[in-house]
């Protein structure tokens, strides 16, 4: 017996123009079902500035706000105190950024929010890579990863940035992981986040970019689903500092079968993936830690 | 209407009071910080009600009240020299998405080297972002300006945000009298802020999104620019409203001072002005013809007042606090692309000056109507260079 969870309510309306199988397309689809109708965007520099189509067109059936690279949660922050000036308080005001604008050039507007507790959603659909501009390296590239900036002869050395982990220490009452391939969970993270009324609440999505991780656009779900069954991209929240994992996989499944999926991470040798499988196992060790008692096992 | 001692900062203290500002976004930087102090007191004292939001940088003050104008609240900031080179992208995005955001600009030169003092380097810098830009010569003047910068940023014929500049130290740490107007008059010269529309859930707008080439990107520029224009008559008007209801005497986009009958003028801008009226009332007393003209609003720029100066006046001075590295004084290039269209231009001395906040005093002054009046001066000149450094 399975009962619908995810509200049947469409906010994302056909015409975007996104590319085929994006997840940043998904997730938005999936974050308004669960944020509602009375929720305003901040968008700022990222492929979703684009998405949404051009003026004076949207595809969005709720308000917003296009912005610069690094202000999102800036304006987000003044426009929530614009709209609790005008009577308008209940509106849920959310920053929808990718990982160049939140773990790059806007970590420093998103620091100022949450350490101020400003009452906003901060949502960052992460495609591990500048996509919009054409796959840069950005800091939530994963090490190894190809990027035009990181091609083979100049590889990424370095890891992911752990943009959750930065949140959480920022004391917020809200950090969670989301994957649009788990859908229910996802929805079930933003209502969670919408029903917190106060503080900063962080939302952090893997989203598939096919045309920028090389695989075919009809493989975005079961990227997506790999990507967590092999705990490369476990799904987690922290509320109020305490860690919960909401969805772990019976059988973990090998980490090469997420990455030989992708064309980014041709260029793993053997080791490599041994390296990476090491890496995502003493993660999960970790997380482990962090969140018992543990949760119920799917 | 009572008469208080003030600093050029808490002159803008109580206009953003007197305003009724609802949301203020604040970072500190020298000479400005004493700006969000004050409204900070304000509103922890019940003297003002307003959101207060401590952002972590300039370039975030701007983009919150942005946000918070958005959603149709009144916003202010003040900033500075680094403060405002910090904000120049976000001054695009407050005057490309209409907001009518009201900022203070403490004037400050830029480093380096590190330096707190007197020049026009920051907003000059910043004139081609979109925004009014007024310039102040006395506390007084600073805290009507602020008030009438709201009236015309937020008409409907203009929707720009304004900046209002009063010199570092000179204004911002001087104490002045300054005459307060009441707040029930300051309410009739500005009541609520009503935009043309707003952030609002039953609202779906995408605001700023892309506009390719053929798209209406540069429709929107020419809008922004009539819009400038039109933001002359709209002060004109915001000026006159405002000397009827305070009892002040409106100053006008340029301010002459003893100009009748003079053979030459000097132009300046800020509280160079108030050096310069000094020096023009000494040389008088001698006999010699001289006068001052001081420019308050540089953008827009008043090119047609520009011109008749140049048909009224053979020779003109101009004072710069600024230079264009490989171009010369800012103000002198505006005002040279007026004068140009002239059958018989003036002749026109451009001096650099009291950069840094270089000590710049009326006898210097009185040097340079020396010079004007002799005819004899180049082109460009830096004046109050040490020797040998």
């Amino acid at each position: 017996m399975s009962k619908m969870t995810i509200p049947e309510i469409e906010l994302l309306d056909g015409g975007h123009v996104a590319c085929q199988g994006c997840g940043a397309a998904l997730s938005m689809r999936l974050f308004l079902k669960g944020a509602g109708p009375d929720t305003a965007l901040v968008i700022p520099a990222c492929c979703w500035a684009v998405i949404a189509s051009s003026m004076p067109n949207t595809c969005l059936r709720v308000p917003t706000v296009l912005s610069a690279f690094e202000a999102a949660a800036a304006v987000a922050s003044g426009l929530k105190a614009g709209l609790r000036r005008k009577g308008e308080g209940d509106v849920v005001v959310a920053a929808f950024a990718g990982d160049g604008g939140t773990a790059d050039i806007g970590i420093q507007a998103l620091s100022g929010a949450a350490e101020r507790s400003e009452d906003i959603i901060y949502v960052c659909y992460d495609n591990e890579a500048y996509m919009n501009t054409g796959i840069q390296r950005s800091g939530a590239t994963p090490e190894g990863a190809w990027t035009t900036t990181t091609p083979k002869g100049l590889e990424k050395k370095t890891p992911k940035k752990d943009m959750p982990s930065i949140m959480v220490a920022h004391r917020i009452p809200y950090v969670a992981t989301l994957n649009p391939a788990f859908a229910e969970d996802f929805v079930a993270k933003v209502k969670k986040a919408v029903s917190i009324k106060s503080g900063t609440r962080y939302l952090h999505i893997l989203a598939d970019c096919p045309t920028g991780w090389k695989h075919d656009p009809s493989q975005m779900v079961e990227v997506g689903r790999l990507a967590t069954m092999s705990r490369a991209w476990p799904l987690y929240e922290v509320e109020n500092g305490k860690y919960r994992i909401t969805w772990e996989p019976g059988r973990p499944v090998p980490v090469a079968d997420y990455v030989k999926l992708q064309g980014r991470f041709s260029n793993y040798t053997p080791a490599d993936i041994e390296s990476i499988q090491k890496s995502v196992d003493e993660r999960w060790l970790n997380l482990k830690t962090l969140a018992t008692p543990t949760a119920s096992t799917a | 209407m009572s008469r208080e001692l003030l600093s050029g900062n808490q002159a803008v203290g109580e206009a953003v009071r007197l305003a009724r500002v609802e949301v203020v976004s604040a970072y500190p930087i020298t000479p400005q910080t004493t700006i969000v102090e004050h409204i900070a007191e304000a509103i922890a004292k019940r003297r003002m009600n307003a959101d207060y939001i401590t952002v972590e940088s300039e370039h975030s003050a701007m983009a919150a009240c942005i946000g918070a104008s958005l959603a149709g609240a009144r916003t202010f900031t003040a900033t500075s020299s680094h403060g405002l080179a910090l904000m120049h992208e976000m001054l695009h995005w407050a005057s490309g998405q209409r907001t009518p955001v009201v900022m203070a600009n403490v004037n400050r030169a830029l480093g380096p080297p590190w330096n707190i003092w007197v020049d026009h380097s920051d907003s000059m810098a910043q004139r081609d972002t979109g925004w009014i830009q007024i310039y102040a010569e006395s506390n007084q003047e600073v805290l009507d300006t602020v008030l009438q910068a709201y009236r015309v940023a937020e008409d409907k014929r203009v929707m720009l945000p304004a900046m209002v500049m009063e010199d570092a130290f000179v204004l911002s740490h001087t104490y002045m009298p300054v005459d307060m107007p009441e707040q029930d008059v300051i309410d009739r010269f500005l009541p609520p802020y009503t935009p043309i529309q707003k952030i609002h859930p039953e609202m779906m707008e995408l605001f700023g999104s892309f506009s390719p080439p053929d798209g209406a990107y540069m429709e929107l520029r020419k809008d922004m620019d009539d819009a400038m224009n039109a933001s002359f008559a709209v002060f004109k008007e915001a000026e006159s409203d405002y000397a009827k209801l305070t009892g002040r005497p409106p100053l006008g986009l340029m301010e002459e001072y003893r100009t009748d009958g003079a053979d030459v003028v000097m132009v300046a801008l800020g509280s160079m002005a108030a050096s310069a009226r000094d020096s023009v009332d000494e040389l008088r007393k001698e006999g010699k013809k001289v006068g001052l003209v001081r420019l308050r609003v540089f953008r827009p720029f008043p090119h047609d007042y520009v011109r008749a100066l140049g048909e009224r006046f053979g020779t003109i001075g101009i004072l710069n606090r600024v230079v264009s590295f490989g171009s010369g004084g800012p103000v002198s290039t505006e005002m040279c692309s007026s004068l140009l269209s002239l059958p018989d231009p003036p002749k026109v001395a451009s001096f650099i000056a009291g950069l840094g906040g270089r000590d710049f005093r009326p006898a210097d002054i009185s040097k340079l109507y020396g010079k004007l009046m002799d005819g004899k001066f180049k082109q460009e000149e830096w004046i109050g260079l040490k020797e040998g450094t």
